[in-house]
C-alpha cells in the first residue's frame, strides 16, 4: 500500500506500564515497521496496576495472573522490553536517551509514559518510622504482605482516605489486620466524589471493621520498640506496626522538565499527545491534556486514559491525525462493592441519588451542571454506568423526574 | 486442557490451548485482535466481548447480570454475548468457538 516511512525508525518508550505497553502493541497494529524499545526501571514483566491494592494484595495470587501481556507476545510483535533500566536524561539535540548505567539509546520518536510515584509527605519522624509503605508497584505489595505476615498484632494505619487508601484498607482487613484510616479532610474521598458517596464508603468500611477517622492531620510519628505512634494536630494519637501512605501521587515529569518541555500540572500535550517537541510524545498519568467534552485541560490517573492516549499516540506516530476525545471512566472494588464511575463531576450544581428496589447494595449517583449530565457513580449497578456513559457521550438531556422515579425502569428510552 | 477457537472480526481463525486462567487472558497473551481486556478481568471495561457459537452455549452457561448490564447498550450484543474475562478455562470449554464481537 503506502511506503512505510517508519521502516528504519526507532521508537523509544520510557515507562512500560498500561500506557507504554499498550502504545507498543498499538504501534504495531498501526503499521510501525521500525524498532520499538520499551524501558522501565521495574524489573518485573509489566503488570496490571489496579489489582495491586485489590485482589493481588488480598489474595495469594501470583503476579503472572496480572501480566499485561505474556513475554512471548512481546517477542512475537518484535517489541524490545528493557526492564530494570532507569533513564537518567534525554539529549534532545542528539535524539538520544542516557541510562543511569551510562549507556545511550538513539531515537527517532520518543514517548514519555513515565506515570507517577507515591507522594511521600513531609511528616517529622516518618523517615525513622517502622514498616512504612506506599503502594505503586508489585514489589510494594510483596513488602506489605511480608510485613503483615511477620507481625503478630497486625495494627495498620493508613494515612489518606482516597481510593488507594480505602482499597488497601479493605484488602488488609480481609487479611485479618486491624486497620485505621486517617483522613485529613472532613470526609473520605473528598477530592473525588460527593459527600453522599463519601458517607456511603465511610459506612461500608465501618461496617467491615475499619476505623475511619476524618479531620486527622498527622503532625509527627515516633518509632518506639518497633511500633509507630502517630500524632495528629488535634492531640489524638494512633499506634501502628505498619504504616501505609496513601496521600496521592507526584507525576514523573523530571525528564521532561530537564529538557524544557512545556509543563503545567503535567507534561502538556496536544490532541494527538505530542509535547512541545515534535519528536517527543507523552501519554498516561503524567500528561496534562485537553478534554474536548468537558472543554478544559485535565490530568487523569486512570487505566482508561493510559490506554486511550496510547492508541492516539500510536496513530499519530504512524502519520495519521487522531484526536483524543474520550469520556473518562474509572472503577474501584472494595469488599462486595463494585464502584464504576464515568465522566468528570467537577463543577456540578445538582446531584441525584437513585436507589434501585433490588435487595442489597445497588444505587447510582448522578451529577448535573444545569441540565448537562456530567458524571455518574454507579455502585453495583453496571446498568446505570453504561446508561450514564451513553447520555454523557451523546450530550443527551436526561429527564430528571423520571431518573428519580425508581418505578421507572432504568432504560435510556425511559429517561428522555 | 481446552482448545479454544477465536474467529476475529476479519474472519481469521485462531485456535489456542489453555489450561487455566480466563479466556480473555489466553486471548490477550496470544494477541487475538479485538480482545483487549483493559481492566484486567474485573468486568469493568467490556473490551473482551465475544459471541459464543450457538451450539456451544451449554459449555459456558449464561452471561451473569453484570455482563448483561455492561453490554446492555452495545449494538453488537446478542443472546450469545459473553465477556470472556468471566469464562474460566477448564476441560468443559474444550472445542468451543468464540466469535470476537465488533466494537464501535
Amino acid at each position: 500500500m503506502s511506503d512505510h516511512s517508519s521502516h528504519d525508525k526507532t521508537c523509544v518508550i520510557i515507562g512500560a506500564s498500561h500506557a507504554g505497553v499498550n502504545l507498543a502493541f498499538s504501534l504495531r497494529k498501526e503499521g510501525w515497521k521500525g524498532e520499538i524499545i520499551l524501558f522501565d526501571k521495574d524489573p518485573i514483566l509489566p503488570y496490571h496496576r489496579p489489582p495491586l491494592s485489590k485482589a493481588y494484595l488480598s489474595s495469594g495470587d501470583t503476579l503472572d495472573k496480572y501480566a499485561l501481556k505474556s513475554a512471548e507476545s512481546y517477542e512475537k510483535e518484535d517489541i524490545a522490553l528493557q526492564l530494570g533500566f532507569t533513564v537518567a536524561s534525554i539529549r534532545r539535540e542528539e535524539k538520544t536517551i542516557v541510562l543511569t548505567d551510562g549507556s545511550l539509546q538513539r531515537y527517532d520518536k520518543l514517548v514519555l509514559a513515565t506515570g507517577a510515584r507515591p507522594l511521600i509527605p513531609s511528616i517529622p519522624g516518618l523517615e525513622t518510622a517502622n514498616n512504612v509503605f506506599a503502594l505503586r508497584t508489585a514489589a510494594d505489595v510483596k513488602h506489605i504482605r511480608k510485613a503483615l505476615q511477620m507481625d503478630t498484632d497486625k495494627r495498620v494505619v493508613v494515612i489518606g482516605g482516597g481510593y488507594i487508601g480505602l482499597e488497601i484498607a479493605a484488602s488488609l482487613r480481609k487479611l485479618g489486620a486491624a486497620v485505621s484510616v486517617l483522613e485529613r479532610e472532613e470526609r473520605v474521598l473528598a477530592r473525588v466524589t460527593a459527600p453522599e458517596m463519601s458517607d456511603f464508603f465511610q459506612g461500608l468500611h465501618t461496617d467491615n471493621g475499619v476505623d475511619i477517622h476524618t479531620s486527622k492531620n498527622v503532625v509527627s510519628i515516633a518509632a518506639k520498640d518497633g511500633i509507630n505512634i502517630i500524632s495528629c494536630s488535634d492531640g489524638s494519637s494512633f499506634t501502628a506496626d505498619i504504616l501505609i501512605l496513601g496521600v496521592g501521587i507526584r507525576i514523573n515529569k523530571e525528564l521532561a522538565e530537564d529538557i524544557g518541555l512545556d509543563i503545567e500540572n503535567g507534561i502538556k500535550v496536544n490532541a494527538s499527545t505530542c509535547t512541545s517537541d515534535d519528536d517527543i510524545y507523552a501519554i498516561g498519568d503524567c500528561t496534562y491534556h485537553y478534554n474536548p467534552h468537558y472543554d478544559r485541560f485535565v490530568r487523569l490517573e486512570s487505566v482508561q486514559n493510559a490506554v486511550d492516549q496510547a492508541k492516539v499516540a500510536a496513530a499519530a506516530l504512524c502519520d495519521k491525525a487522531p484526536t483524543y476525545d474520550a469520556i473518562p471512566w474509572f472503577w474501584s472494588d472494595q469488599y462486595n462493592v463494585k464502584l464504576q464511575m464515568v465522566g468528570l463531576s467537577n463543577g456540578y450544581t445538582q446531584s441525584f441519588l437513585r436507589k434501585e428496589d433490588d435487595e442489597g447494595i445497588k444505587f447510582s449517583f448522578w451529577y448535573f451542571k444545569g441540565d448537562e449530565l456530567l458524571a455518574v457513580d454507579a455502585v453495583n449497578n453496571a446498568k446505570a454506568y453504561v446508561i450514564g456513559t451513553k447520555f454523557i457521550k451523546e450530550n443527551k438531556k436526561i429527564n430528571k423526574a423520571k431518573l428519580m422515579d425508581t418505578s421507572v425502569p432504568l432504560k435510556p428510552a425511559n429517561l428522555l | 486442557m481446552a482448545k479454544i477457537t477465536f474467529i476475529t472480526t476479519d474472519n481469521e481463525t485462531i485456535t489456542l490451548e489453555g489450561t487455566s486462567g480466563s479466556v480473555m487472558q489466553l486471548a490477550v497473551d496470544n494477541n487475538v485482535p479485538g480482545i483487549d481486556g483493559d481492566c484486567g478481568g474485573v468486568c469493568s471495561c467490556a473490551t473482551c466481548h465475544v459471541h459464543v457459537a450457538p451450539e456451544h452455549v451449554e459449555k459456558t452457561g449464561e452471561a451473569s447480570e453484570i455482563e448483561q448490564d455492561m453490554l446492555e447498550l452495545d449494538d453488537h450484543a446478542n443472546e450469545y454475548s459473553r465477556l470472556c474475562c468471566q469464562l474460566e478455562i477448564n476441560d468443559h470449554l474444550d472445542g468451543i468457538v468464540l466469535q470476537v464481537a465488533e466494537s464501535d
